[in-house]
């Protein structure tokens, strides 16, 4: 059985693969705590069919990807955390308005002149048991210098998220913050994209960040609670994957859903218990 | 600027686009003042004190303070996200950014923050989730956490705005017991009678400064009415001015025309 288990791990392209969506969902969990925090769950959709457009740009002008998408990435985030700040809109219609745009672009460029069918998939599902070295090196790279950022300005970022006007007030950059905070997710959409696609990359922004939401009351420890659930989730939907020869991107979202369904319904159950004790009382 | 002034806005004017906010507003704070800001909404009063601030910056006018002022802010409690996973340790902890990079507290700081705790009456709350906290108490974590920076000068916007008439005893009590103990104040509220009126100064606000002194100096119909555009009427009661509102009247008055309040 244990030899059964351990069968897809004498396949480099499996090993590389499961190493890369488990930095990936931590990394994804990590930054998801802004994410669902700051009520943007709508981002990493967003941001990723942005990245697209700059994708697409880069490939007609025939720019190395990562310059390309990057710097188009990258400023879409900064523009939507621009827009969402002055207020006149939501931040779910800044996000919005900027990625469908970019994302149309991106769409035209490539029906003029591309192939846009079959970006559009990789874009949606990536390729993750098709990840190349340099793919694990910037993984690795944007996880390390993210998980840096995060813990080195903890409090900078922490109070501009939970009070941005008194913080402001306080002395924090809070725009510093909310553009350091966009640049880090869209070079996490960017190097992710490639690999994991579109719809992982939202799921994994939002799946474990809610679910150590409901474990914990400290953001100090959603900080750490969310990236474990990310990584586990990506552990284990890789493996399972495999075995039942399902999606791995399908797979992996579905073991972090898994979690969230137990972790409600055991909170839900918690909350009642505790109403029941104190009508005891 | 003498060495008592901590702030001076001098003739300034606030806009938000074409919007003005404040129009030539003159105000000073000095040490140990406990000023309030009142008026009607959108008459300022929240702006001057952004001002005060440096959060606002005027168009014309402006701002001077103390050199090295430290200022410490209480924003209205009905702006706090109150599902946010903060305990109430980590909300003061948070504030004191330099030179401090990673999430633990340090000792220090802990024993620091758990004296302001203790001073403020939320003892033993430290670890608590600011939803489980009574409305008093988390009015008070908020001061807690503006005291945490040890400010000369506490500003508070609407202290008692949404809080019941125990929580507003308990908050009025509070300031009085700070500004004892030395740290100056400026607020606004809309309260005139729960709060404004025991203040030992108020600005009466309506775009432009109205009137500016003591309560029982300032609060008359005159006023009133250049201030909130309707009539008021004020009694004194204790050698305290309280502002009787007309419009109730008017309605008395109104019902009792259609027969169904006894004259």
């Amino acid at each position: 059985m244990i030899s059964g288990i351990l069968d897809p791990y004498h396949y480099q392209f499996f090993t590389n693969g499961i190493f890369v969506a488990t930095i990936a969902g931590a990394l994804c969990g990590l930054l998801g705590v802004f994410v669902v925090l700051r009520g943007m769950s709508y981002i990493g959709h967003g941001l990723s069919h942005a990245v697209f457009g700059g994708a697409a740009a880069s490939a007609v002008m025939g720019l190395n990807y990562f310059v390309g998408a990057g710097i188009w990435g990258v400023s879409s985030g900064v523009i939507i955390g621009r827009i969402a700040r002055r207020r006149l809109i939501g931040a779910d219609a800044a996000i919005g308005v900027v990625t469908t745009a970019s994302f149309a672009m991106g769409l035209a460029l490539l029906n003029r002149y591309g192939q846009a069918k079959k970006s559009i998939e990789a874009v949606l599902f990536g390729s993750v048991l098709g990840v190349q070295t340099a793919d694990i090196v910037a993984v690795l790279l944007v996880a390390i210098v993210t998980a840096l950022i995060v813990f080195g300005l903890y409090r900078h970022l922490l109070f501009a998220t939970f009070d941005p006007e008194v913080a402001q007030v306080s002395g924090v950059r809070v725009a510093w913050m909310e553009a350091l905070l966009m640049g880090m997710l869209s070079l996490t959409i960017l190097v992710t994209m490639r690999v994991i696609g579109t719809l992982l990359i939202s799921a994994l922004l939002v799946i474990p960040a809610s679910v150590a939401r409901m474990l914990t009351n400290s953001f100090s420890r959603m900080l750490w609670i969310s990236p474990l659930i990310g990584a586990v989730s990506a552990f284990v939907g890789m493996n399972l994957s495999y075995h039942l020869d399902t999606s791995a991107s399908a797979t992996i979202i579905l073991v972090g859903t898994l979690q969230f369904i137990v972790v409600y319904a055991v909170s839900g159950l918690r909350g009642r218990s505790r109403i029941a004790h104190l009508h005891h009382v | 600027m003498t060495a008592d002034i901590l702030v001076e806005c001098a003739h300034i004017t606030c806009a938000y686009d074409s919007t003005v906010a404040v129009h030539d507003a003159h105000v000073t704070i000095h040490r140990g003042d406990f000023v309030g800001i009142v008026g009607p909404s959108g008459s300022g009063k929240t702006t001057l004190l952004k001002a005060i601030l440096g959060a606002v910056k005027p168009v014309e006018g402006h701002v001077t303070k103390k050199p090295g002022l430290r200022m410490g802010y209480v924003p209205q409690v009905e702006s706090v996200d109150w599902n946010f996973p903060v305990t109430v340790l980590e909300v003061m902890a948070m504030t004191r950014t330099t030179g401090r990079f990673f999430p633990r507290v340090s000792v220090g700081e802990r024993t620091e923050a758990l004296e302001v705790l203790e001073r403020l009456g939320l003892g033993g709350l430290e670890n608590r989730h600011i939803r489980e906290l009574s409305g008093g108490q988390q009015q008070r974590v908020f001061v807690a956490r503006a005291l945490f920076h040890k400010p000369e000068l506490l500003v508070l916007d609407e202290p008692t705005s949404g809080v019941d008439v125990r929580t507003r005893h308990e908050v009025l009590h509070l300031l009085a017991d700070l500004h004892d103990d030395g740290v100056s104040i400026v607020l606004t509220t809309h309260d005139l009678n729960g709060l404004a009126a025991h203040l030992p100064r108020l600005v009466c606000m309506n775009t432009s400064v109205v009137a500016d002194g003591a309560p029982i100096d300032i609060l008359n119909s005159d006023v009133l009415e250049k201030t909130y555009g309707a009539p008021m009427e004020v009694l004194i009661h204790g050698g305290m001015p309280i502002v009787v509102d007309n419009g109730g009247d008017t309605i008395a008055r109104r019902l009792g025309e259609l027969g169904e309040v006894d004259q």
